[in-house]
């Protein structure tokens, strides 16, 4: 689609008022995510193998955005339960990139603290930690810290797969440390500092 | 020999250490040359990019500006795994689309030292590479052990078909890649309708109830088109269909038993390694039954969980308790799926 066509979209039939939220989102996101030409055809909920455990289908969360509703969006579980399929993202006739939306309604809910159920936001959250720590993965430190918090009786039920995993070799006690550690931190520290406002 | 940049991934190392094992050993005989990119980082998977934006492709960019120093004759980086290929690749992809996270990634990317051009690198997934590279041609001229009387049920997941900006695959819901593979070494494959479903995944671990339900229709369904095995290409994808079979099982109190590998350890088979050099026997469901079919002994894996009922007749039970045996479905919604 041609940026001109997007362009008097917006202008023919958004208000002014109601263009931050719609618009903020589309900025934040990785590629350009066609965000504001969704034509409500519900092609993406139709299309989504978890869309019955979703507050709102995508297709309902994006007109929320743009009608504004900040607080309604952040709070919704859609984001989280989105499982990066791509499902919905080629089949959509207007080439949304939803599932990069879904990341950034991630983040924005984590940053104003918005989301209703903590398991998800501090998973990733863990995640993020080993890698900034290690450069790398480390499975056994995730599981553990991980369930111990969020599902402590599923540990249970889980060590028997766990010492599976450890005596199959598929899973190590010990992380692995990338050499350019110290590298790698001055990259994130320095991205952290960045945000996308153009 | 073709030469490629190779990026492992995390799970290469750990959970998926049989879809390492098994490409190394076919990498020769197909004249695949990979050189590991040196001191790569994690590719943030689905979760670091939920969190920051920048920080996250710039993760990913580091492992690209490092890709791109390297000199061995070619630009074309190969992944296995489903997330770091696509994440390698989008972050090439968006980088050039959108200026402005292209500008901001190298702004981070300098304070380490690196740069790096959006568009340098060729990013591929190695079942491309063998397809399209290699050639089934040569593929069927290497095998010496044709898989003949295994039905295979190809699964190929979500995150190598989808979204496919640079237009690689057939098609993004019904590509016909992995089934040509399995084909031309001799495998019999099932006409898989979830070849590309969901198998849930980092839902196992912050949703488990929403990954079973996308479990049970995978494992389900190759079982109902009577496939031996399903054979992916994600470690993602393998370890929640194998190693969470046993909860899923659990929760549903369904008895499937669903094997499932790595396309490069059956086509290790096909060239005549021993099974034991292609990582099998670490599998969590245990391929035993499906490889002796085609007279191959693996090591037996542990099973989870306590052991499986064979046969639905096996004890004397009133009805009403034999409703959840294997292989039917348990009602009318179950039985449309």
């Amino acid at each position: 689609m041609p940026q001109a066509d997007t362009q008097s979209f917006r202008t023919a039939l958004i208000q002014e008022e109601d263009l931050s939220l719609l618009e903020e989102v589309s900025m934040k996101t990785a590629g350009v995510s066609h965000l504001e030409m969704c034509i409500q055809c519900g092609s993406c909920g139709g299309s989504c193998p978890p869309a019955e455990e979703m507050d709102h289908t995508p297709r309902m969360l994006f007109a929320m955005l743009r009608a504004g509703m900040r607080d309604a969006v952040l709070q919704s579980n859609t984001p989280w339960i989105c499982v990066s399929c791509y499902h919905c993202v080629v089949r959509c006739p207007q080439n949304v990139h939803i599932t990069d939306v879904m990341y950034t309604l991630k983040s924005m809910a984590i940053r104003a603290k918005k989301y209703r159920d903590a398991t998800a936001p501090e998973f990733s959250e863990t995640f993020v930690d080993m890698v900034e720590k290690y450069g790398r993965s480390f499975e056994f430190g995730l599981a553990t810290r991980h369930y111990l918090k969020h599902a402590p009786l599923r540990l249970v039920g889980m060590s028997t797969l766990g010492l599976g995993m450890l005596t199959k070799g598929r899973m190590s006690l010990t992380p692995k440390r990338i050499k350019g550690m110290p590298q790698l931190k001055a990259i994130l520290d320095k991205a952290k500092e960045l945000e996308l406002t153009s | 020999m073709n030469d490629y940049l190779f990026y492992p991934g995390c799970s290469m190392e750990s959970s998926a250490k049989a879809y390492y094992d098994s490409l190394m050993e076919i990498a020769e005989p197909l004249g695949i040359n990979l050189k590991e990119i040196e001191d790569w980082n994690c590719c943030g998977a689905t979760e670091y990019v939920g969190i920051n934006l920048i920080p996250a492709y710039s993760l990913i960019a580091r492992n690209l500006a490092l890709a791109a120093k390297m000199n061995n004759g070619t630009k074309t980086v190969v992944a296995p795994c489903s997330a770091c290929y696509l994440n390698l690749a989008k972050a090439d992809y968006y980088m050039a689309e959108r200026p402005a996270l292209g500008e901001k990634v190298n702004q981070a990317l300098e304070a380490g030292g690196l740069h790096y051009v959006p568009g340098t690198l060729d990013i591929r997934h190695i079942l491309d590479v063998i397809i399209n590279d290699i050639g089934l041609d040569v593929l069927k001229s290497k095998v010496v052990k044709p898989l003949k009387g295994l039905r295979v049920a190809p699964y190929l997941g979500c995150m190598v078909p989808r979204p496919d900006y640079y237009h690689r695959w057939s098609d993004p819901e019904h590509p016909i890649e992995l089934e040509e593979v399995l084909k031309a070494i001799g495998a019999e494959v099932v006409d898989f309708p979830r070849a590309t479903a969901c198998c849930g995944g980092h839902m196992t671990q912050i949703g488990p109830e929403t990954a079973y339900e996308l479990i049970r229709r995978l494992i389900s369904s190759a079982e109902k088109y009577k496939a031996d095995i399903m054979v992916t290409v994600c470690p993602m994808c393998q370890m929640n269909i194998d190693a969470y079979q046993a909860e899923t099982n659990r929760h549903f109190g369904t008895h499937y038993h669903m094997p499932i590998v790595f396309f490069t350890q059956l086509i290790g088979l096909a060239l005549g390694f021993p099974p034991e050099k292609l990582g099998f026997g670490t599998e969590i469901t245990s391929t035993k039954e499906a490889l002796a079919r085609i007279g191959v002994e693996v090591p037996e894996a542990v099973e989870e969980g306590a052991p499986r009922r064979k046969k639905e007749e096996g004890l004397p039970m009133p009805p009403r308790l034999l409703k959840n045996v294997k292989g039917k479905p348990r009602n009318a919604e179950e039985a449309e799926q």
